[in-house]
């Protein structure tokens, strides 16, 4: 056994995380300023930080992941970072050249207490920043929240940075598409475009880090939300913010500074939170009707489901991972009548629950769920050990209990470091609906045909 | 296939072209075109000095070198990092350490990943409640013989005090616990890191268990970390020609094999770079001699053998050595010859760690190719230019930070392993303790050594020597093959291996035939692009 230590016996712990369902919140802020066109992350804390975080996500998406760091060494420790971050915005601008420097702090710089905005404002006055060049930043404490918090951080400030309000409305909704991959994103404009409705989409991954390999490398990709479109953000009719947790601060940050209304909706993953979505942009958009082929791609959707019901039915599943996408996973999973019965994340924020609470409470009565301080992946597993799962959703980390349960495994969230298709295949909107019932459904299925006696191996299910 | 490379001047100064004045003026220390003198001297390279912020380095930090590299391989310390959840959560199971405990029963802590996960009250009111609570529960939950105490950025700012934590708590739970103030500021690189955590294990575990080995021929390797298996393919020649292993540092490891290091004859140091400190501190408290060997490379591997035999110096170890070597060497040629005839003449580039840019160009010559560039990513100028230049490397500020453990022979334990008269036989053979050369004086005039190579730096250095294959790390990987050129990471090994040994030297050559000729290479232009003079003529008879 992998995880031959962990012990049915659920004892509380106060000090001690182990496994944990989140990592922290720098991270988070570098995947989102990567959504920016032609943006640099920048790291404002020791290099390991950055290093880090770029190969984690190097790992996930199997694609460059460039961002730069302030490089502090005791020093910098000891008298602030403002030097490091000085040099840092010049020679960055000397050597790579982006239009936009995105610095996201750490556990150390925040321990300093650095100020960045005066940092900046400094290396402005210094001449240190070319004209038509940005340097935005987002306060991401590593001590504070998780991953999820330093995405949602980050996708703010893009709006406090950049949003502008001219007076003349546009037709366009803004969509911020949460903490998703670049296949959802790229779904998710096509859906707009389907749909009738233009949209800004910020951030943008699409196009970032899902590039082609053509026998050239550009540093900064054509993809991305351009600062022209983030700026015009602030114009449009209306926000539509997908996952709470990831991406209602910078819808809320649009609606101050901007009187931009909006709606804040889960992610559209399954047919419930979809159609909602689809609903929303309706609405927003002034489209009267809703195009037949979004209808039929429902129905497709509708339909699998109906014609593998008997495989879903009642199947306990255990789920960890990000508050937003948990959410939206457990409602789908619900639709299917299957039973979400344990789900941790280690990210806090009351709206899991909030969210959470009603989508189980009738369904799924005996679910445990938990989040924050001492919601990870040990705890997971020890309930696994008291009643066993039929399958389990999550991250790559989730393998070490598949194996020594053995228990079918899909690999969903981030981070998933052994497999690819994130990247390409969305999991949101109806097709990638679709994509998650296959999913479920190979899982399921591998296991009954590994599973069956001789006699009632099956050739038609 | 490349056989033209570029003149190295040139390449130089499109390195160094787009930097602001000042850190040209460094990098141009940093880089350097090789040129060996006749009595093997090397120019000097700027090592070991902080990367400029801004710079998109390959470096990472100190807690990395010291949980991450140094103690994550050793599979039944609880290694509890103090400090918010990320640096706990990038460390784990990321690094590769393959471990095979006894049984199925036996500890292995390695798939988990222990943290205080600081919040911010912690950083404004302390951890070492949270700490000490922390290493209670692990002891409750798992009972661990020891627990290692890692410190992150924050805790060193606010003045936690691991090693009082750690101390209170071995007091209490009666089992070993140690701490690590592997701040992530300090240093350089993570070379900083190995440094500390070779003077914690020197410190707290080496030499507790005095129990004897009856085998006459002990060593320990030092340097080895089990990356893809490479230390079970050693522990396997090494068994077989009789060689007893009593502790690898740090590679399918395990607490009780460094307590009782110190009863070993010779340390055999494969990475230099992150563990000499604990090869001279043994020295000079047991008497332990130590040697360079390297077992990246089928030759390597065999002189590396032979130099452990001639230092027992015993015929019938000498004899097992030859008779390993002659039973290994002819798969080991085969596979050789057949990666050898499709890669000759290729070029390959080595950007990586502190020692494996240099070991693994045993290897790409092994198959007849040519290694243009090469650097590391933290090590030191003795690394480079050899251990004869030590006296004069200047120790700077960020050095200095790092605890110099003063050492002296253990008052009952010292006990030197070569007697005058053996080390007057082993010089007349021409056998040499402490020797490592350094990378540079075997490259070949005219190529190019960097020190903590930059982005910008290896995408000029790829599109100038088009080389056919670039060795780095995850974050290098897609950036190289976006390029068109196979990449391979030398850190994680691509998730093969073993390449140490001579099994691992066999899997070497055709992982390395397979990624220089891979088809894929040849589809990155599609038929329409490829407008040769053929269509056009085709198209004008037409």
């Amino acid at each position: 056994m992998l995880l031959r230590h962990t012990n049915p016996e659920v004892i509380e712990r106060e000090g001690l995380t182990i496994n944990p369902a989140k990592t922290c919140q720098p991270i988070g802020a570098m995947y989102a300023a990567l959504g920016i066109q032609g943006c640099l992350p920048h790291s404002h804390g020791s290099q390991g930080c950055c290093s880090y975080h770029r190969s984690t996500l190097t790992r996930h998406y199997k694609e460059p992941v460039m961002a730069a760091t302030s490089s502090f060494t005791e020093g910098s420790s000891v008298f602030g970072g403002q030097a490091n971050l000085l040099q840092a915005i010049q020679t960055i601008f000397a050597v790579y050249n982006p239009r936009v420097i995105a610095v996201h702090t750490t556990c150390l710089s925040e321990t300093i207490g650095d100020d960045i905005p005066q940092i900046v404002s400094k290396a402005r006055e210094e001449g240190k920043i070319p004209a038509s060049k940005f340097v935005i930043h987002a306060n991401t404490p590593s001590y504070v929240g998780s991953h999820v918090t330093g995405f949602s951080n980050m996708t703010r400030n893009m709006v406090k940075y950049f949003a502008e309000r001219t007076g003349v409305k546009t037709n366009r909704l803004n969509i911020i598409p949460g903490w998703v991959e670049p296949s959802d994103m790229r779904e998710i404009k096509r859906l707009a475009k389907e749909m009738g409705v233009e949209i800004v989409l910020f951030p943008d991954t699409s196009g970032v880090l899902d590039t082609p390999l053509n026998g050239k490398y550009e540093m900064f990709s054509t993809g991305g939300t351009t600062v022209e479109q983030l700026k015009s953000t602030g114009d449009s009719r209306a926000t539509i913010a997908l996952g709470p947790l990831a991406s209602s601060a910078a819808a809320e940050a649009l609606d101050t500074q901007c009187k931009v209304p909006c709606e804040i909706l889960d992610l559209p993953i399954g047919l419930t939170a979809t159609d909602r979505f689809i609903n929303t942009m309706r609405s927003l958009g002034g489209i009267t009707e809703v195009p037949v082929s979004i209808m039929e791609e429902r129905g497709r959707l509708v339909d699998v489901i109906s014609d593998m019901h008997q495989y879903f039915y009642g199947k306990r599943v255990a789920l960890w991972g990000d508050p937003d996408q948990l959410v939206a996973l457990a409602e789908f999973l619900v639709s299917l009548d299957m039973k979400p019965v344990y789900i941790v994340t280690g990210t806090p924020g009351r709206k899991f629950e909030e969210r959470l609470a009603p989508i189980l409470a009738e369904a799924v009565p005996e679910a445990k769920f938990k989040q924050g301080a001492g919601a990870d992946m040990f705890l997971l597993h020890q309930w696994i050990k008291n009643e066993g799962v039929d399958l389990l959703i999550g991250n790559t980390y989730g393998k070490y209990i598949a194996r020594d349960e053995d228990t079918p495994f899909i690999r969903h969230g981030f981070p998933i470091l052994d497999r690819v298709g994130h990247s390409y295949f969305p999991s949101v909107g109806y097709t990638g609906g679709l994509r998650l019932v296959e999913k479920i459904l190979d899982a399921l299925l591998d296991r009954k045909d590994r599973d069956a006696p001789e006699e009632s191996f099956e050739l038609v299910l | 296939m490349n056989t033209n490379t570029p003149d190295p001047h040139v390449v130089k100064e499109a390195l160094l072209k787009a930097y602001p004045t000042k850190l040209a003026r460094k990098r141009d220390q940093q880089i350097v075109i090789n040129d060996v003198a006749p009595d093997g001297t090397v120019p000097e390279v700027k090592a070991n000095t902080r990367t400029a912020p801004g710079i998109i380095s390959q470096r990472g930090c100190t807690y990395a070198g010291c949980k991450g590299v140094v103690l994550g391989p050793t599979r039944d310390i609880v290694n509890i990092v103090h400090g918010p959840i990320g640096c706990s959560f990038y460390a784990w199971l990321t690094r590769r350490n393959q471990t095979r405990p006894p049984t199925g029963n036996s500890e292995n802590f390695i798939p988990y990943c222990f943290s205080t996960d600081m919040q911010e009250e912690e950083i404004i009111f302390g951890g070492e409640k949270k700490l000490t609570k922390a290493v209670e529960e692990a002891y409750m939950l798992f009972h661990p013989k020891a627990i290692g105490i890692f410190s992150t950025c924050p805790v060193g700012l606010i003045g936690d005090d691991v090693h009082a934590v750690a101390r209170a708590m071995k007091e209490k739970l009666g089992i070993n616990v140690f701490g690590f103030s592997c701040e992530g500021y300090k240093g350089v690189s993570q070379s900083a890191g190995h440094h500390i955590a070779n003077n914690q294990l020197f410190k707290h575990v080496i030499g507790l268990d005095d129990t004897p080995h009856p085998e006459p021929f002990t060593i320990n390797l030092l340097g080895e970390y089990n990356i893809g298996g490479d230390a079970f393919e050693l522990e396997n020649l090494l068994e077989r020609c009789g060689i007893k292993l009593v502790a690898t540092f740090s590679g399918n490891s395990s607490y009780d094999f460094f307590a009782n290091s110190h009863t070993a004859n010779l340390n055999a140091v494969m990475c230099h770079r992150s563990i000499n400190y604990v090869a001279e501190m043994m020295e000079k408290k047991f008497g332990i001699p130590w040697v360079k060997v390297n077992f990246v490379g089928a030759d390597a591997t065999a002189k590396s053998l032979r130099k452990i035999a001639a230092f027992f110096d015993d015929a019938g170890l000498k004899q097992r050595v030859e008779e390993v070597i002659a039973a290994e060497m002819p798969a080991v040629l085969a596979a050789q010859a057949v990666a050898k005839a499709r890669c000759t003449g290729k070029t390959a580039m080595l950007f990586v760690g502190g020692s494996r840019a240099h070991s693994y160009q045993e290897l790409f010559k092994e198959l007849g190719m040519r290694v243009v560039a090469a650097g590391y990513e933290f090590a030191h100028r003795d690394d480079y230019e050899g251990r004869k230049v030590l006296p004069s490397i200047q120790v700077d500020a960020d050095s200095r930070n790092i605890e110099e453990l003063h050492v002296e022979p253990d008052a009952t334990r010292y006990l030197p392993r070569v007697d005058e008269a053996r080390a007057a036989r082993l010089a007349a053979e021409g056998f040499t303790f402490k020797d490592y050369e350094g990378m540079m004086p075997e490259m070949e005039k005219g190529s190019l050594t960097i020190d903590d190579i930059s982005h910008w730096e290896s995408e000029r250095l790829i599109e100038l020597y088009k080389p056919d294959i670039f060795c780095a790390g995850i974050k290098e990987k897609y950036v190289v093959q976006k390029m068109g050129v196979p990449c391979k990471q030398l850190h994680s090994y691509d998730y093969g291996g073993p390449y140490a040994g001579f099994k691992g030297a066999a899997n070497f050559y055709r992982e390395i035939d397979r990624m220089v000729n891979s088809r894929v290479w040849k589809t990155i232009k599609a038929p329409w692009q490829t407008t040769g003079p053929r269509l056009t003529a085709t198209f004008e008879k037409g």
